[in-house]
């Protein structure tokens, strides 16, 4: 095909996407930024006037309840903690279903990606309720199993948060298993066999085989699990029902979603949400740096 | 000869079977963890309604009863919301499928200029925290008129799902080696031909993943649903199971009993795609 016929192809293609991207990402990205230089709030809805940067050094030096280094600090604990137990569990299990005498691979597999399948919202509120002092089946297998105290999960502020994180990890560890299978099923069966007639051990065998080629699946997979675990809104808002105990298991994103959408302070919201899309960006930057993972993908 | 051969014979059964023991725990107990808050659920759809706090561990609770599930149909607008969700998950699937299908396309088999911008474009929207966008989108949509319009939030979740899913067709087709096209070329077809008869029934696996992540974004979303349809009788199902929730007393046997009905077809179809599902995750890193 010649090129101006290749070229109207590759438009035809590309085009209708970023259409839709520019009307749903790439414009209102650009509005965020303008308010985020603006005094916009609720009683300067129409009448917002841009005052440079301001609302930036609110998010950095206001002393808000709770202090930003605070939640910034728990969503980096929040985030380490969920990513380390999805990848862990996820790839211990992938390598568990991956063996070939195990019996029932095919329904292990289906009943665990069942937390993945279910919607997120779902998932809040039933383990929500599994929460409850009271009633709850947790605090009832505790009590009645266990013979421990029953614990406060959700008036408490570190053990709500350990709720929200115990809720999180049980709905990540899926995707996870599911990225390594993929690539442990993608490893040829013949480099076990060499390493068997060389009379390798199962940790070298895991060390010098699997992990390596493990790697460059996995790589892109955290760096995206831990972006989205860092904005992940709907587990801490909706277990801590928006952040209770008053305000003290907020995380970045659940802390600009209430300064945005309960106290209306618009301005404020915008310049925090780009502080976290550059603490996002840079960490993102980084660590594919380091890793060299997006090299494959050019 | 033989002594010295069978020694390490029996050490590797053992090893084996313990292996395998070890396995089977493991598996049983994570399985077990995983399954355990869906019979939660189960247990709560199916409690009469003056037993709904009860301290007991039962799956099956006593007195058992389908009466929520009943309620659901007959004094909710629970098919209305239903049939509400499937239309506009439907649509976005399928114009999700449709767009990542093209577009990765162009990212995986040509060179252009905004190539490289654009694709790191798409990955930088993953960072973007939900409040960023929902905020100018909602000013946006009132201007435009689309506020309690599906138009309006079948865009945003066609948006929300194609960065992902270019990304994840864009990494399967290029593991698909290029000399099939050129051969498809060389009996005559034409690139257009070539993509939509040669390549893109290969691609099978990431579009079925495709479509179900762009399903799943629409049948599960909540928070942009909650700004944007405010008639109620346009509501999805997330609103209308959120609606079972109140700050005085929650339905708990109404929001279980739509739990269940609402999570089943997303499970079966997670289920009858798992298979694809391992194999179309390439995450766009792997060059075949």
């Amino acid at each position: 095909m010649n090129r101006p016929a290749q070229k109207a192809f590759i438009v035809f293609l590309v085009v209708p996407s970023f259409l839709i991207l520019a009307a749903v990402v790439f414009y209102p990205f650009v509005y965020n930024v303008v308010i985020s230089l603006s005094n916009m709030n609720l009683r300067h809805i129409k009448d917002w006037s841009l005052v440079g940067l301001q609302q930036y050094y609110k998010v950095f030096f206001e002393p808000t309840q709770p202090n930003f280094y605070l939640v910034f600090l728990k969503t980096i604990i929040w985030t380490v903690v969920n990513v380390f137990f999805h990848v862990t569990l996820g790839v211990a299990l992938a390598l568990l279903l991956n063996q070939r005498d195990i019996k029932g691979r095919p329904l292990f597999r289906t009943l665990l990606i069942l937390p993945w399948a279910i919607p997120q919202y779902i998932v809040a509120l039933t383990w929500r309720g599994m929460f409850n002092y009271e009633y709850g089946s947790i605090n009832l297998i505790i009590t009645k199993y266990l013979n421990l105290p029953a614990v406060e999960w959700l008036k408490s502020p570190a053990e709500a948060f350990l709720a929200c994180i115990l809720t999180n990890v049980w709905l990540g560890f899926p995707f996870m298993m599911v990225i390594a299978l993929g690539a442990l099923q993608s490893i040829p069966h013949e480099f076990y066999e060499a390493a068997n007639i060389d009379g390798a051990s199962w940790w070298h065998k895991l060390r010098h085989i699997t992990i390596p080629l493990l790697r460059p699946v996995m790589v892109p997979a955290i760096t995206l699990g831990t972006v989205w675990t860092f904005n992940s809104l709907n587990i801490v808002w909706l277990v801590s029902n928006a952040g209770e105990p008053s305000d003290q298991t907020h995380i970045l994103v659940s802390f600009v979603y209430k300064a945005a959408f309960n106290l209306y302070r618009y301005g404020y919201a915008a310049a925090l949400s780009m502080v976290i899309f550059a603490i996002l960006l840079v960490f993102s930057l980084y660590f594919m740096k380091k890793t060299r993972a997006t090299e494959a993908a050019y | 000869m033989n002594a010295t051969a069978r020694k390490p014979y029996r050490v590797i059964n053992t090893k084996s079977f313990l292996r395998r023991f070890f396995t089977y725990a493991v598996l049983i107990l994570f399985a077990a963890i995983a399954v355990y808050p869906i019979l939660q659920v189960v247990t709560v759809s199916l409690r009469p309604q003056d037993k709904l706090l009860s301290t007991s561990l039962q799956i099956i609770p006593e007195n058992a009863t389908l009466v929520n599930y009943v309620s659901l149909f007959r004094d909710r607008p629970f098919l209305l919301w239903l049939g509400n969700s499937t239309l506009v998950s439907l649509v976005v699937t399928m114009t999700g499928v449709l767009l990542a299908a093209m577009t990765g396309y162009a990212f995986s088999r040509f060179r252009f200029i905004g190539k490289k911008i654009g694709l790191l474009s798409l990955l930088t929207t993953q960072m973007f925290p939900a409040t960023m966008l929902l905020l100018p989108l909602y000013i946006m949509l009132i201007k435009l008129g689309l506020i309690n319009s599906y138009l309006g939030v079948i865009i945003i979740y066609t948006a929300t799902a194609l960065p992902f899913t270019i990304w994840t067709m864009k990494g399967y087709y290029d593991t698909i080696p290029y000399s099939l096209e050129e051969a498809a070329r060389i009996d005559g077809c034409n690139q257009f031909e070539a993509f939509y008869k040669v390549v893109l029934p290969l691609a099978a696996p990431a579009l079925v993943i495709t479509a179900l992540f762009s399903f799943m974004t629409a049948w599960s979303e909540y928070l942009v649903a909650a700004q944007i349809l405010q008639d109620t009788h346009l509501w999805t199902l997330p609103l209308g199971l959120k609606s079972f929730e109140s700050n005085m007393s929650t339905e708990w046997g109404l929001y279980g009993a739509s739990s269940l009905i609402v999570t089943v077809p997303v499970v079966i179809l997670f289920q009858a795609l798992s298979r694809y599902l391992v194999s179309g995750l390439t995450l766009g890193s792997v060059k075949g």
